[in-house]
């Protein structure tokens, strides 16, 4: 379980915090999202958990250690995190780039072992990419990349898996897809946090969702409690009506137009 | 990499010492260079093989070694596959302590290779010193900019004392400045190998830790790497590696960018593979262009610095517009 107790983030040299007063708990067999506009402060929440930002106030925990007091190999065995980007210089093979995902089990000078690479290649079946493990990294397609990327994070075995954005740029094909894999590991028990612009999504997949404003949790709950059309509407500063989905009858998000349609 | 793509970088090194032994201002047949290396030549053979040209060739696969191995580690922990160990600081800090040297009339044998050194150390400290004052001394970028911030000093520094020492004085640290193997010896020979070894090995054993810095700090982060520290211990290792060849032969440059590239268009994909790909590319790089720079205008000698540099700038334009 990841766990944010009254934790408040500030970059240095900026005088206003870019999150404050936040606590949640991502807790194991779940799907916690959290959203909230640009700038909202959820991006700084996954580099806090990356160790770039440290708080000032509060605590973070990952399956009750303080991150702080844990080592950055330490945090790799408990928690997964797939960045918002990642554009390598070097292109590799697709299963050595997962290997990569084992480095915090082994020791510094040693390669992947036999075990490694039998996990390895499970997490890219699991991933749903153990096609591409003789591909380059170079050749894949956005989607193909992403799942990828996820499959690395599966084979450190964490668990906990933080995603930031891991659908942006993706057709919708390939974004339910990757909704459909962490909805899956959230049923095996692991515990998915991820950071989104899909509201949509989010509302159908998630078991809690925090909405973050201006650094703020303005709210966090189910998705019925923070899919309010009110709330959503003051938060992103945008029209908008709250309706639910005739298919599948979660909260769904419907932006108005700004002006009259021509 | 791929059996095939090893055998022929040994055998192109195997194919370039030997040339570089039989061919210079008096050319040996390769029976007479086998004869010298036995210890069963003619008087004359066996001084221009094992005193004057071997120790010359074990030199240059030392410093190409050396200048290609850090290359490669550096594109890698930079993230950036145009960084050279040059880039960041080494040589300008190697040539102000190699021209202090020689103005100061500082002339004992080995005094301005050391003097050379010391500069880089310098300078790679002042480069690690300007990148902590920004805050970033793990940042790919700052240290960039750091390295280029140093250089410039240092080129400063060296138009400074240049312009206050007699005119042969300044031709003596040009000379240096441009790269040589001339001065190779048996004694440097085993200090340079030695230490290139040592660089060589502990980048190895940090292999896997490169690997996850070429992806990217928060990647890295993410996979169980403190970066800050990752990337100031590869850096240091890599441009003391370098500041040893500097040590050794002067400022030759472009073999630390054009290395790796040609090492991973050979295959290699890992970091490991690539190092030690690029340890074999730079010194057979290396013995070809002393060798160039020997047999071009015999019995004068090309600065081996231009040489490398003659083949390094159209390959680096060449990368150019290929990246864009």
């Amino acid at each position: 379980m990841i766990r944010f107790d009254d934790v408040r983030l500030r970059y240095p040299g900026q005088f206003a915090p870019a999150v404050q007063s936040f606590s949640l708990r991502a807790e194991t067999g779940k799907l916690t999202a959290i959203v909230g506009p640009n700038g909202s402060g959820k991006s700084t929440l996954v580099r806090a958990l990356l160790g770039r930002v440290t708080p000032e106030q509060g605590t973070i925990t990952i399956d009750g250690a303080s991150l702080a007091e844990l080592s950055r190999r330490d945090v790799a065995r408990r928690m997964a995190v797939v960045t918002q980007r990642e554009e390598p210089v070097f292109p590799m093979l697709v299963r050595d780039f997962i290997a990569l995902g084992r480095f915090a089990h082994g020791s510094l000078w040693a390669g992947p072992t036999a075990s490694d690479v039998v996990i390895a290649e499970s997490s890219a079946e699991r991933a749903g990419v153990a096609a591409f493990l003789d591909r380059r990294t170079d050749t894949l397609s956005g989607g193909e990349w992403q799942r990828v990327r996820i499959a690395r994070a599966l084979a450190q075995q964490g668990h906990a898996i933080v995603l930031d954005e891991p659908t942006t740029f993706l057709d919708i094909a390939h974004e339910m897809s990757v909704f459909e894999l962490l909805d899956e590991l959230a049923h095996d028990g692991i515990a998915v946090l991820l950071v989104s612009h899909q509201l949509n999504l989010v509302a159908r997949f998630a078991d809690r969702i925090a909405l973050l404003h201006a650094g703020e949790a303005v709210a966090i709950g189910s998705p019925s409690d923070v899919m309010r059309g009110d709330l959503l509407e003051r938060v992103y500063e945008w029209p908008l009506v709250v309706s639910r989905d005739p298919a599948v009858g979660a909260p769904m998000l419907v932006p108005l137009r700004g002006r009259s349609p021509r | 990499m791929r059996t095939r793509a090893w055998v022929l970088l040994f055998l192109t090194l195997t194919l370039a010492a030997l040339a570089a032994i039989a061919f210079g201002s008096v050319s040996l047949s390769l029976s007479t260079v086998v004869d010298a290396l036995m210890g069963r030549g003619a008087a004359d053979a066996e001084m221009i093989v094992r005193v004057l040209r071997l120790p010359r060739v074990a030199l240059g696969i030392a410093v190409g070694a050396g200048l290609g191995m850090s290359g490669a580690a550096l594109q890698a922990n930079l993230r950036n596959a145009l960084a050279e160990p040059y880039l960041l600081g080494v040589s300008g800090g190697a040539a102000v302590g190699a021209v202090l040297a020689t103005s100061l009339s500082v002339t004992a044998p080995g005094l301005v290779p050391l003097a050379a050194f010391a500069g880089a150390v310098v300078a790679v400290l002042a480069v690690l010193a300007v990148a902590q004052a920004a805050r970033g001394p793990g940042d790919a970028r700052v240290l960039v900019m750091a390295g280029v911030v140093v250089g410039a000093f240092a080129n400063a520094a060296i138009m400074i004392v240049m312009s206050n020492v007699p005119d042969q004085t300044v031709r003596s640290a040009l000379w240096w400045m441009m790269g040589s193997l001339g001065d190779a010896s048996w004694a440097g020979v085993r200090w340079t190998a030695g230490y290139v070894a040592l660089g060589g090995a502990l980048l190895m054993v940090y292999g896997r830790e490169i690997e996850l810095l070429a992806l990217g700090d928060e990647p890295a982060l993410a996979l169980g790497v403190d970066t800050v520290a990752a990337t100031r211990r590869i850096f240091l290792i890599s441009s003391l590696l370098a500041a040893v060849t500097v040590a050794a032969a002067g400022l030759v440059g472009f073999v630390g960018l054009v290395v790796p590239a040609i090492a991973r268009s050979l295959g290699a994909r890992t970091v490991r593979g690539t190092i030690l790909a690029s340890a074999v590319t730079g010194a057979t790089l290396v013995v070809a262009a002393d060798l160039a720079a020997r047999v071009a205008r015999a019995p004068a000698e090309l600065p081996l610095g231009a040489v490398t540099a003659l083949v390094g700038v159209p390959f680096f334009l060449l990368r150019l517009r290929r990246m864009s």
